[in-house]
């Protein structure tokens, strides 16, 4: 029953990703034909303009075929891992990201879990000392992390910590994991200063709102330890948290850009910003369809999370 | 009480309420466990016990002298001078309105106030003095005193099993495998309960796990804030029916927290009544339910209607309760009592033993004058035969994932004039039909016909004829505190209830319609959040009257008022219909609301109609055993009432 109940929750949500990440990926196909000039003039970019190289992309990406065929061929490519060629340097487009990918995913790895370490603890502090300084502090601090825009911040952190106490690395990412971890910490630090803003407040007032609930007065009432009580309200605070920590690990997907110019790392943020800049249509393309399936799958875990942790949420029961 | 005149308590009597004890005092403290008793007049209670009562305040009994609580943020005063003793095994309840302080009370006793409040006086649990003490307080939670809460939707932690919820108050060294299936046991619910999920129980099971959750720690004082408010009639008498049984076997002080004067009497040794934080009576439950020696206790009890009867009038108290500091230095009751004199408005009286275990806070507690008989009942008047302003016929509605129909072929018709009241439990239908009624539901299948028209699918409707339903009909709804937009005036609410029917909504015409339901003309400037739950649903009841609708849907209008609230608001229902001559639609789960208002009763049970016929057949002949059960369930105030 339990299982079966799992298996049906779970076809669901992914079915609903599926369908999502279809309707994304005729829009990203759309990006060929909103881009300016001609679609052939824009998939031959720097290129000459020779018959042989127009014959050549109009059989490559089926350009005489009506615009249906098109999409389930690029589709097609696409699902082979057959992503296009970049304009800008002539390699296959999967290539350039696979060999970048792994930074920016550490990258969002790392931000979200120095976001969760600091964020977390702070807001449970704010939301058990509520109105007393601590809490100001708390509430305080959150509000600066969530207006500091995060190449600021990085520029802010690359002076005091790289330039002036030379702790760490100006740029560079580094050999060996321990190497790694030293130089990609001030750039996760930029990205995490917002979240962890974000966390604070969420999670405060999540815990807030728990810790005024009949059944935490209840539990105190029949003698549970304070401990166990924190854990009762802490469990029942995780919904709006998870929500926080799925928006958080998307806005880091997005923040990488302008971080990774920031900090020169080779990531797929530095990626689509020199693609953009060349108007390599087919790198940008491959680039938003997968920042487009990285937040659907995000967005999936939060859910599964949501159902892990709430009942209700898989059993279907009403709240009320 | 009387016990708490002698010995240490009235030596150290900080409070007003202590300092009464020279009327009745007794010589000798080992004689007053024997006074206590000759309150509680043929209470179950005998003199044996009588003699350990003095040692109580000891061990497993509860001590508040001169409790107070204030909120130093405003500098205001909530409660003041309440005093009262819980001995060992005894039941106790402490009734009052809201307003009264009476939740208040047991949660400074137990240190449990909400954050901003502060509370001075002494406290004494189980023997030991933890005012003063919060280390104590804590250790003695769960295993000396537990607290049972109101709400069985929000006392339980709503992702966590609820066997594990349970086991996590178990003393050290318990054995949950062992402990968890006994305690479900001892609260009548089968074992597997333990591995579900609250949200998959009913309120009434929520309610028994919430009891089991309290047991855990082996408590020897169990308080409950009104346990069984949220629960339907049936299962109000069966878990408090329980909570008794198990405080008898457990031999636990009990102090029961309740708005419902008749209940207490049926379910507690001793009452405590309490108005706008102050003590205005204490007694045996069977000899304060006799005689009351408070005008206050009196007009409460007056004020409950009673199922087997239909009263002319229900004798309501004008006016609301006061803010405790509102009040300071003269009787809480003063200004609403009629025997109220000069003196009454002068002085602050504290109780003062009038007999051997009655205490009041009248000044005139001596001289009052005998309570005038119970009303006689009425019997209905006969109103003529009018056409029909509702027929509905076969009304069907499922909702999706519902395991069964809420409305399975309800039939039902209201003549011109007439009051109709539907009665049933939560998931009998009662509100889906007046909800589909007012067109706020759409029935699967069945006809509405709202004075002639074809109104079973409003969404079908011309916009003329959905104007024209909405002021043949008009509804009211339960929770006065939702029911009015927080951010309108309650002048620009009326208003535009009048311009919605095309009536002149000029501040005169505002101010008519708030004097037609008993409010002030000063009204219309305020904003909802600075009235009480009886005036919001007084404008409520205006906004709903405002174009003089021939019907009015009334969904337990006043189930969640006090009941000297409610004796007006039903007052002013009965009014209105005579000058409308408005029929009503009267949707409730009380019968004893019922019988003082409607002319006609359908019962519903599980969306079914199960019995209908004049109020009088169906109450004092019932023919399904439904109704039966219904009517037993409401409580009569006689200690045999838990069966």
């Amino acid at each position: 029953m339990a299982w079966r109940s799992w298996g049906a929750f779970l076809l669901r949500r992914f079915a609903g990703t599926a369908v999502v990440v279809v309707l994304l990926s005729i829009g990203v196909f759309g990006l060929l034909y909103l881009a300016p000039g001609s679609v052939q003039q824009t998939l031959l970019g720097t290129r000459p303009a020779t018959p042989e190289t127009i014959a050549a992309i109009q059989a490559r990406y089926h350009l005489d075929d009506p615009l249906p065929v098109q999409y389930l061929s690029w589709l097609g490519g696409v699902l082979r891992g057959d992503l296009g060629v970049s304009i800008r340097t002539g390699s296959p487009v999967a290539d350039m990201i696979g060999d970048r990918l792994p930074l920016t995913l550490a990258l969002t790895g790392y931000g979200t879990l120095l976001s969760l370490l600091a964020g977390i603890p702070l807001g449970v502090a704010g939301a058990l000392r509520r109105g007393r300084a601590t809490d100001r502090l708390v509430v305080t601090a959150g509000v600066v992390g969530l207006s500091a825009p995060p190449f600021a911040v990085g520029l802010l952190l690359l002076v005091v910590f790289a330039a002036w106490l030379g702790w760490f690395p100006v740029y560079g990412t580094g050999e060996g994991l321990a190497d790694q971890i030293w130089h990609l910490t001030l750039p996760a630090a930029a990205l995490a200063v917002g979240a962890v803003g974000m966390l604070v407040r969420f999670s405060r007032a999540a815990l807030i709102r728990e810790l005024d609930q009949d059944y935490v007065v209840f539990a105190r009432a029949r003698g549970l330890s304070s401990a166990a009580v924190l854990g009762y309200a802490l469990r029942n605070s995780l919904v709006p948290i998870l929500t926080a920590a799925g928006l958080i690990v998307t806005g880091m997907l997005a923040g990488t850009v302008l971080v990774e110019v920031t900090f020169a790392l080779p990531g797929l943020g530095s990626l689509l910003v020199d693609s953009v800049t060349f108007k390599d249509v087919p790198a940008v393309q491959a680039l938003a369809l997968l920042l487009t399936l990285l937040i659907a799958v995000v967005n999936l875990l939060v859910d599964v999370g949501y159902s892990v942790v709430d009942p209700r949420v898989r059993l279907g029961g009403r709240t009320s | 009480m009387a016990s708490r005149a002698d010995g240490p308590g009235a030596g150290n009597a900080g409070g007003p309420g202590t300092g009464g004890g020279g009327a009745g005092r007794p010589e000798a403290a080992g004689l007053s466990g024997g006074i206590r008793d000759a309150g509680l007049s043929g209470d179950v209670r005998g003199a044996g016990l009588s003699g350990d009562v003095r040692n109580a305040g000891l061990s497993g009994g509860v001590r508040v002298e001169g409790l107070a609580v204030r909120q130093p943020a405003t500098g205001r005063t909530l409660l003041s001078g309440v005093s009262f003793e819980v001995a060992p095994g005894e039941s106790v309840a402490i009734v009052g309105e809201s307003g009264s302080g009476k939740s208040l009370t047991v949660r400074a006793m137990l240190g449990l106030l909400p954050r901003g409040l502060e509370a001075t006086g002494r406290v004494d649990v189980d023997g030991v003095r933890v005012d003063d003490d919060p280390r104590t307080r804590a250790r003695q939670r769960g295993g000396v005193v537990s607290l049972l809460m109101q709400d069985p939707f929000t006392l339980l932690n709503p992702l966590r099993r609820v066997g594990r919820q349970i086991a996590d108050g178990l003393p050290k060294g318990a054995d949950p495998k062992v402990e968890v299936p006994r305690l479900l046991a001892e609260v009548g619910l089968p074992e597997d309960v333990a591995g579900r999920h609250p949200f998959q129980l009913s309120g009434g099971m929520r309610q028994r796990v919430g009891l089991a959750a309290a047991l855990a720690g082996g408590p020897r004082v169990l308080v409950a804030d009104e346990p069984t408010t949220a629960l339907d009639a049936t299962t109000q008498r069966e878990v408090l029916a329980l909570v008794r049984r198990i405080q008898r076997e457990r031999d636990m002080a009990f102090v029961l927290i309740t708005h419902d004067l008749r209940l207490a009497f049926s379910t507690c040794d001793r009452v405590v009544v309490m108005y706008a934080g102050r003590i205005m009576e204490t007694g045996g439950a069977a000899a304060v339910r006799n005689e009351q020696l408070h005008p206050y206790t009196r007009a409460l009890l007056a004020a409950e209607p009673p199922a087997d009867r239909r009263l002319a009038v229900i004798p309501a108290v004008p006016g609301s309760v006061p803010a405790h500091d509102a009040v300071a230095d003269r009787c809480a009751f003063a200004e609403r009592c009629s025997l109220a004199v000069a003196e009454c408005l002068a002085v602050g009286p504290v109780p003062k033993a009038v007999r051997p275990g009655r205490e009041s806070a009248c000044l005139r507690a001596t001289e009052l004058p005998a309570q005038p008989a119970p009303a006689p009942g009425v019997t209905l008047p006969f109103r003529g035969l009018a056409d029909a302003v509702l027929d509905v016929r076969d009304l069907r509605r499922t909702f999706a994932g519902a395991g069964r129909p809420a409305l399975a072929g309800v039939s039902l018709s209201i003549a011109s004039g007439e009051v109709v009241g539907v009665v049933g439990e939560s998931g009998s239908g009662k509100t889906t039909l007046a909800r589909c009624v007012a067109g706020l539901e759409r029935p699967d299948a069945g006809t509405i016909l709202l004075d002639g028209v074809d109104c079973s699918d409003y969404g079908r409707l011309s916009r003329t004829a959905v104007r024209q339903a909405r002021r043949t009909a008009q509804m009211i709804f339960q929770d006065p505190y939702s029911t009015l937009n927080p951010a309108r005036t309650i002048g620009a609410a009326l208003a535009e209830a009048l311009r919605a029917d095309g009536r002149p909504a000029a501040s005169g015409d505002v101010a008519r319609l708030l004097e037609s339901v008993g409010l002030g003309r000063d009204m219309a400037g305020m904003r909802p959040a600075g009235l009480s739950g009886g005036e919001r649903q007084r404008v409520a009841i205006a906004r709903a009257v405002a174009g003089e609708p021939r019907l009015l849907i009334c969904d337990e209008p006043v189930s969640a008022l006090d009941v000297s609230v409610q004796a007006q608001i039903l007052g002013l229902l009965a009014e209105l219909r005579e000058r409308l001559s408005m029929a009503m639609l009267f949707i409730t789960h009380d019968l004893a609301v019922v019988r003082q208002i409607a002319d006609r009763l359908y019962v519903l049970e599980a969306g079914r109609c199960v019995e209908t016929g004049s109020a009088d057949q169906v109450l004092d002949a019932p023919a399904h055993p439904y109704t039966r059960a219904l009517l037993a369930s409401v409580p009569d105030g006689s200690a045999g009432w838990l069966g």
